[in-house]
């Protein structure tokens, strides 16, 4: 039997967040952790949290495990548990709506603020706007992102200001539209970005790149921001 | 793209440059000093006075006290944005670590020049 012990809050009953263990029996299988959830959902179905796809896809199922963020959906219960014991709590630093479920308000509203979207004030071409393989190339490692905050969550600097760091998913996706060939508003971007807090407030711990469940850098791409601030400015 | 006026030089990027230029001073200043102590293991007050009042040593002395300035007003601005949420506080916290920083520069350049 596997010792969980769940985040639980309900803000129209509870007057403060608790943690409740279940025993749930894996009958000797490595499931899930989302799996785990939904067998504790057999035994409480009041019990919240996201999911939707289940394979690592939607991103709706980012959550603390042990300590660490990462999609339930994707993560074995051998990878996380220590002595038989599983904590899964919400993703830190946002606000709890409800049990495992967290106001992703801010983190959203940072992801808008980057403009996630091509701008090219050139005409329209006939069919698309073509891009050679390796500029097409430029871009991976960085489209990849699922945007299921484990990211942003996991960094302190996101928890102390997420109102003016855009943060590590934010970032890695303002720097897949400025290395995008096909985006002529490189130095507005840039500009939008030159502040004390959006970008520098990274301070290269790295936390997202341990947890990013695609295995992406952002920390990385944060580095390539200030490369182009850089030669921007000098 | 927001907006302070407390910061160093204005700008994310300024900052940041700064930190990492008067960090390599730093640096630069401390190894020298080791290294001096090192090769200098019978220190006199002769010797050491006469380090210090050879003007390269006494520009590369304020050099690194100015850049102790820099960088600790930009590290301290960051942990008090970080940390203080509470603006006034925060303000007051700040006027006090400058001038702090202003009094160790000063007191500093009549060190070096006092002697």
């Amino acid at each position: 039997m596997l010792q969980v012990s769940v985040y639980r809050y309900n803000p129209e009953t509870d007057k403060k967040p608790y943690m409740q263990d279940f025993e749930i029996d894996t009958k000797g299988k490595d499931i899930m952790v989302l799996d785990v959830l939904h067998l504790i959902k057999e035994k409480d179905n009041g019990m919240s949290y996201r999911r939707s796809c289940r394979e690592g896809v939607c991103g709706s199922d980012g959550l603390n495990m042990n300590g660490k963020n990462g999609l339930a959906c994707i993560t074995p219960v051998s990878d996380v548990v220590k002595n038989n014991k599983l904590i899964i709590r919400p993703l830190p630093g946002l606000p709890v709506i409800r049990d495992l479920v967290v106001d992703m308000s801010l983190f959203y509203k940072q992801y808008e603020r980057i403009k996630p979207f091509l701008i090219n004030d050139t005409p329209e071409p006939a069919i698309e706007r073509l891009q050679t393989p390796e500029d097409r190339e430029k871009l991976d490692g960085l489209y990849e992102c699922i945007l299921c905050a484990c990211c942003s969550t996991a960094c302190p600097s996101f928890w102390w200001n997420p109102d003016k760091f855009v943060g590590p998913s934010g970032l890695l996706q303002a720097y897949r539209f400025l290395i995008d060939s096909r985006d002529t508003a490189t130095k507005e971007r840039l500009a939008e970005l030159d502040d004390p807090f959006s970008v520098f407030r990274c301070h290269g711990i790295m936390n997202c790149v341990a947890v990013c469940p695609k295995g992406l850098n952002p920390t990385r791409a944060i580095g390539n921001i200030r490369g182009m601030l850089l030669n921007n400015a000098t | 793209m927001v907006t302070n006026v407390t910061n160093f030089g204005r700008s994310g990027l300024a900052d940041w440059l700064m930190q990492r230029v008067t960090a390599v001073i730093m640096l630069a200043y401390t190894v020298f000093l080791l290294g001096f102590l090192l090769t200098n293991g019978d220190l006199d007050f002769v010797t050491w006075k006469t380090l210090f009042q050879g003007t390269t040593m006494r520009i590369f002395s304020l050099l690194a006290l100015l850049s102790i300035a820099a960088h600790a007003w930009i590290g301290m601005w960051t942990v008090a944005t970080d940390y203080i949420k509470c603006a006034k506080l925060r303000v007051i916290y700040h006027l006090v670590v400058v001038i702090a920083l202003f009094a160790y520069v000063v007191w500093g350049v009549q060190v070096l020049w006092g002697a």
